[in-house]
């Protein structure tokens, strides 16, 4: 049996009545790979999930996940295997940490000697005994990752785990990520922002209804989307009028010259700045964030439908 | 095995944790004891065994009140976890959906059982030392009688119940249609079969066709096992004078019981692994 791939996804699709939830995706991730699914609320993230844990039947195409087939009885076997954080989930409030912990690892048949670790993993030692009716939401949060992580498991799949942790406790997620990917485990999370992300995420697909729009690292996503850096120049307005000769006039917006370059030019750009040796008195510099590549793929792609439409219609 | 015993063991310390056990074993022992007191004043100097009378009320209370804990206890555990988003992670784990109905069945008939034994027992207990007969010759046949059959109309509105929480997408539909089950069983149901024969004054419907479309409500079948139980029950709740074919044997009795148990609980299972989530 070759299990070269952790998560083989080809042509799936997904139909709710006419809604396309998941529309005819191609995807593999491999063992030791962090691929993050990014994408709106809505966009297919939840459901592509599902069905890689064999939750809900595709419509059309064929899912594997480290080579079986998740909807097959024989698939509980390869359960115990899996690790996972659902999107939105409230534990038991009469319980307490320790034994919800407790019961999920009996579930997977795991030995329950390795908790504490867990809790210390994730920083709720102190308040492993405590009812989770005490817990702050960061905590809860925290709760449901250690769940996620009981008996280390080859295919973790976090569905926003980011979501209501601090910063310090979102950097532990990712170095937990970071973890699991080198003990060789295949890490599959999702998040509604790309500025959520880490550079420790090795590729990211972007879903946009139910369609995977792009797909590949953070840096090349921002390269092939070809936005540019916004430059912009203050100057006294002496200084504007030479800048507006050279660059023209719809540049200056409000007194200050606001400019854009491809941003593997920036440095070519600047210097040609600095030959006009004109006195500047600040230049800022912004390269595109995750977001605004974030939703350059998502209006591409619905400009894309829009003339596809459009085209079907005639 | 281990995994199913994990669900029942689960099941079992959230009702404890509920206080769902504490409350419905205090009100079980508390009308109880108040039925079987009270309901024991009349006899008086009658050759009636006090625990005979007992069995009568307590098996009139329970018609109406174990159903309904059942259904309560039962309506919310499938649609419940899924609106909580547990029932998800539940399913990621290496667990049947069979298995979860069934750790969930059994973890709840567990504490019906400690409920209906401890209530029940208390009263039976407290009218078998305060009587003027003997320990050992009270009806205790008639009791254990009652105490079985009790957890059997328990274990069958439990099934019922998860058949609704398999069925409806939302807790407040569920909420609803339990008590309206619950309604139709306990009170609609007879009424209507009383109307029936009311308006036939007797003589188009054969009397056994009567009794065979009566003991199909489950909740009929639990008041003939236990009021022709014995001749003492028999005569204290008029059900004497029935001739031998208007009763049912006790094995169809059972019958009846057990598939109402096996079928519903059955059709759960079926229903719940179609269900999407």
């Amino acid at each position: 049996m070759q299990e070269n791939s952790n998560i083989e996804l080809i042509s799936v699709s997904k139909d709710y009545g006419k809604t396309k939830a998941v529309d005819n995706i191609d995807l593999m991730v491999s063992p030791g790979e962090c691929l993050a699914l990014v994408g709106h609320n809505g966009a297919g993230k939840s459901t592509l999930i599902k069905m890689i844990l064999g939750l809900v039947h595709p419509t059309r195409g064929t899912v594997r996940v480290m080579g079986h087939d998740p909807l097959a009885s024989s698939f509980n076997r390869v359960r115990g295997r899996i690790g996972f954080l659902p999107e939105q989930m409230l534990f038991q409030n009469n319980m307490t940490g320790r034994e919800t912990l407790e019961f999920y690892s009996s579930l997977k048949g795991v030995s329950l000697a390795g908790i504490d670790d867990l809790f210390r993993r994730v920083d709720l030692i102190q308040a492993a005994d405590d009812r989770i009716s005490t817990y702050s939401k960061g905590m809860r949060q925290r709760l449901g990752i250690a769940q996620a992580l009981i008996g280390t498991p080859e295919l973790l799949i976090l569905d926003e785990p980011t979501s209501g942790l601090d910063p310090a406790s979102r950097q532990n997620v990712y170095s937990i990520i970071n973890e699991a990917k080198n003990a060789g485990a295949t890490v599959l999370i999702s998040s509604h922002a790309l500025t959520e992300l880490d550079s420790r995420i090795d590729r990211v697909a972007i879903l946009n209804r139910g369609k995977l729009v792009a797909l590949g690292t953070i840096a090349d996503l921002r390269r092939n989307i070809g936005l540019p850096s916004q430059i912009k120049i203050h100057a006294p307005a002496s200084a504007m009028e030479r800048l507006t000769q050279h660059f023209g006039d719809k540049c200056l917006i409000n007194g200050v010259a606001q400019l854009s370059c491809p941003v593997d030019e920036k440095v070519t750009f600047l210097k040609e700045v600095m030959d006009l040796n004109i006195p500047l008195t600040d230049i800022e510099v912004d390269d595109p964030t995750l977001e605004q590549v974030f939703l350059a793929y998502a209006q591409k792609h619905e400009q894309d439908e829009k003339l596809s439409g459009g085209l079907d219609h005639e | 095995m281990n995994r199913i015993w994990t669900l029942i063991t689960k099941e079992a310390r959230d009702g404890y944790r509920n206080r769902w056990v504490v409350m419905i074993t205090l009100v079980m022992t508390g009308l109880a004891l108040t039925l079987s007191l009270l309901g024991s004043a009349p006899t008086g100097t009658t050759s009636v065994s006090p625990l005979a009378v007992t069995v009568v009320s307590l098996s009139s209370l329970s018609i109406f009140f174990i159903p309904l804990i059942a259904l309560l206890l039962a309506y919310d555990s499938v649609v419940g976890e899924a609106e909580r988003g547990t029932l998800i992670l539940l399913l990621t784990h290496p667990v049947s959906r069979t298995e979860v109905i069934l750790g969930k069945f059994i973890g709840h008939l567990f504490l019906l059982t400690v409920a209906i034994v401890i209530g029940y027992g208390v009263a039976g207990a407290a009218i078998a030392f305060t009587g003027e007969d003997g320990f050992a010759d009270q009806e205790w046949e008639s009791f254990l009688r009652l105490l079985l059959s009790s957890t059997l109309l328990g274990a069958i509105f439990l099934s019922i119940g998860y058949v609704i929480s398999t069925w409806v997408t939302e807790r407040g539909t569920a909420a609803a249609v339990a008590i309206g089950i619950w309604l139709f069983f306990v009170l609609l149901y007879d009424m209507g079969l009383l109307a029936l024969l009311a308006s036939d004054g007797g003589n188009m419907i054969d009397g056994t066709v009567v009794k065979w479309v009566m003991l199909l409500n489950p909740t009929d079948s639990y008041r003939m096992f236990n009021l022709t139980s014995s001749n003492a029950t028999a005569l204290l709740s008029g059900m004497a004078g029935l001739s031998a074919d208007h009763r049912a044997s006790d094995a169809s009795l059972i019958l009846i019981m057990l598939s109402w148990v096996v079928v519903p609980l059955a059709a759960a299972c079926a229903i719940f692994k179609r269900r999407q989530l």
